[in-house]
């Protein structure tokens, strides 16, 4: 059984600092995997302990140095990754990097049984590529998953996060599913793994290599654009109570509120 | 690929159904905005597509129009009683192509992202995620604009070449219409094409939130939220929120550091990775406000911060702060309310 997982490296959002001109920092900010993609890393290597026919392949799209994931990834236990970088590939949407990440898994890897994605990328935040890929290659999904309870006899069964509590939902496989946080925390890489991640050959492939027109991929291929970009307003600063007697301090509080009708 | 936009035409709002048979809230809020989205195009109407089985749609129908909908697309199948992502989608896509909205809008709720990217790909266009405001442009184009590097930059992004264009929309964000609306929307069923299909995904099981773990569900919901950081040090340290909260007559809320930590649930985290709140009264404490979290509370109408640290971003954007120990501070308000309370009821 094979499973595919899906990464993104992305820039570590906690990190970003902006200009006094109000334009962001992106030098120095550290590119890490996304948090979410970890997670469903994590499941699909747990998979992979507890079903010895399975082998995890990681596949990612980015610039070269997008590779640093893929190595991490299968430092914690996957068998093999390949790449997808082509300049031709920058700017695209999520329907175009969903599009290219479906025809290469399709023309490059073949035979699947699962894919794994993470939720949402804490950069874009859209939850919209695990979906789209799933579409293009029509298989059935389900999303906010919250554990992967058994995966065998062409069938998956997950837990799934909604509003209202757990759902334990079943699916035919090959499917997709995109991982919510979960309960575990994705492991740590061991040297070992470190090891055989530095002397495991990284395939790399670009637009000529997967057999789709111009007009699907990047720019072209993406039928939104960003027309602006800015920083979230800020809001004039309020009053703030520092008197050092606290109890002084929740009294004045408190008056104003109730003065401003905001207690009542 | 060429698409002849001006086949294109009219707002869509997916109606959703909740597992309590109500409709979202967030469906009301999209309607409202739909109605004040559509005076900027030229004799275009607002349409909701409610897509469920054979239930009574009457009382959906009705709620709608008073919110908005001037008329209402109902799409119904006895294989349609729990959400699907098969079958709705299908649904939806049959609908879309057949009518040819220009706008498509769905609460960024879990149906709806899981739904909305399906339907985009499979039309081959444009989708723009959990967007915060709307807005027609210049050229007649829905403008959306959304949140993006966790929250440190907002996007406006535009879908000029294909059709629908499509939104997911943070619910608890637009505010929905308070004014009965007293529309009467016309109703057209659909003709549903699903009796071959069958859903690949199927439900075995639910375990509500509330029966396993004492969660507050709703807290979206709650006019007063009283919410706790990595300051409360421990799971304990939220006793003394919940009395405050309690006699406040609020809920309980949570950072992502505090929901992390495990000292509360999921379902009450609040931010970009969690819920979007839109309390009267908001109180963060021990919350530093990462601006992930400033994120999920934006829309606010009061927010009180305490912490120690006068440096810390929250009260950049609290309307009142008080800087300190909320050991101290929170059990001294929450006595403070409540001998205020008792004045009242003496009264």
């Amino acid at each position: 059984m094979r499973i595919v997982v899906c990464v993104k490296q992305v820039p570590d959002t906690s990190e970003i600092k902006w200009t006094e001109n109000n334009t962001m920092v992106r030098d120095g900010v550290e590119s890490i995997m996304n948090p979410f993609d970890g997670y469903a890393v994590e499941t699909a290597i747990r998979l992979k302990e507890k079903y010895p026919d399975v082998t995890v392949t990681i596949v990612t799209m980015g610039p070269p140095q997008a590779k640093d994931v893929l190595k991490r990834a299968i430092a914690m236990g996957a068998n093999d990754a390949i790449l997808l970088s082509d300049r031709k590939f920058a700017g695209s949407d999520t329907v175009a990097t969903s599009r290219t990440l479906a025809k290469a898994i399709k023309e490059k890897i073949g035979d699947f049984d699962l894919i794994i994605c993470g939720q949402f990328a804490i950069d874009g935040d859209t939850a919209q590529t695990g979906p789209s890929i799933a579409e293009h290659l029509g298989l059935p999904q389900i999303t906010y998953v919250k554990e992967v309870l058994s995966c065998k006899n062409k069938k998956l069964t997950v837990n799934k996060e909604i509003e209202e509590g757990i759902q334990k939902v079943e699916c035919s496989l090959p499917s997709l599913i995109c991982m919510q946080k979960c309960d575990y925390e994705p492991r740590r890489p061991l040297i070992r793994g470190v090891m055989k991640s530095n002397r495991i050959n990284i395939p790399a492939y670009g637009f000529e290599d997967l057999g789709l027109d111009t007009s699907e991929v990047g720019i072209k291929g993406s039928p939104t654009f960003v027309s602006k970009a800015f920083r979230p307003p800020v809001k004039d600063s309020g009053e703030i109570i520092n008197t050092p007697d606290k109890k002084e301090a929740v009294e004045i509080l408190v008056k104003k509120l109730r003065e401003k009708q905001i207690l009542v | 690929m060429t698409v002849d936009l001006s086949l294109y035409k009219n707002i869509w709002v997916m109606a959703e159904i909740n597992v309590d048979n109500k409709l979202t809230g967030v469906t009301s809020e999209l309607l409202s905005e739909a109605q004040k989205l559509v005076t900027k195009l030229d004799n275009e109407e607002v349409c909701a597509l409610l897509i469920t089985d054979n239930r009574d749609v009457n009382p959906f129908i009705k709620e709608l129009s008073e919110a908005g909908a001037d008329k209402v697309y109902v799409a119904q199948h006895d294989k349609l009683r729990n959400y699907s992502t098969d079958l709705y989608s299908k649904v939806a896509c049959d609908a879309i192509l057949e009518k040819k909205p220009s706008i498509v809008l769905v609460g960024a709720t879990t149906i709806g992202r899981d739904l909305a990217p399906r339907i985009s790909s499979r039309l081959n266009t444009g989708l723009t995620a959990d967007c915060t405001d709307l807005d027609i442009n210049e050229k007649s184009l829905l403008a959306a604009t959304r949140p993006t590097f966790g929250g440190n930059l907002m996007a406006t992004i535009l879908c000029p070449k294909t059709r629908p264009q499509m939104a997911t929309i943070r619910p608890n964000v637009l505010q929905a219409t308070e004014e009965n609306l007293s529309n009467i929307a016309n109703v057209e069923n659909l003709e549903v094409k699903i009796d071959s299909l069958e859903s690949r995904t199927k439900i075995l099981d639910f375990i509500p939130t509330a029966s396993t773990l004492k969660c507050h569900t709703r807290i979206e919901e709650a006019d007063i939220i009283v919410s706790g950081g990595r300051g409360l040090k421990n799971s304990e340290g939220f006793k003394l929120l919940e009395e405050l909260a309690t006699a406040l007559g609020g809920s309980v809320g949570a950072s992502r550091a505090a929901v992390d930590a495990g000292w509360r649930c999921h379902s009450e985290q609040i931010g970009q990775t969690g819920k979007t709140v839109s309390p009267k009264i908001y109180i963060a404490c021990g919350i530093s406000g990462a601006i992930q979290h400033l994120a999920g509370i934006g829309s606010s109408d009061t927010i009180i911060a305490i912490n120690k640290d006068p440096d810390a971003p929250i009260f950049r954007v609290a309307d009142y702060g008080i800087v300190g120990d909320l050991f101290e501070i929170v059990p001294a308000l929450t006595e403070a309310i409540k001998s205020m309370k008792a004045d009242t009821a003496a009264v």
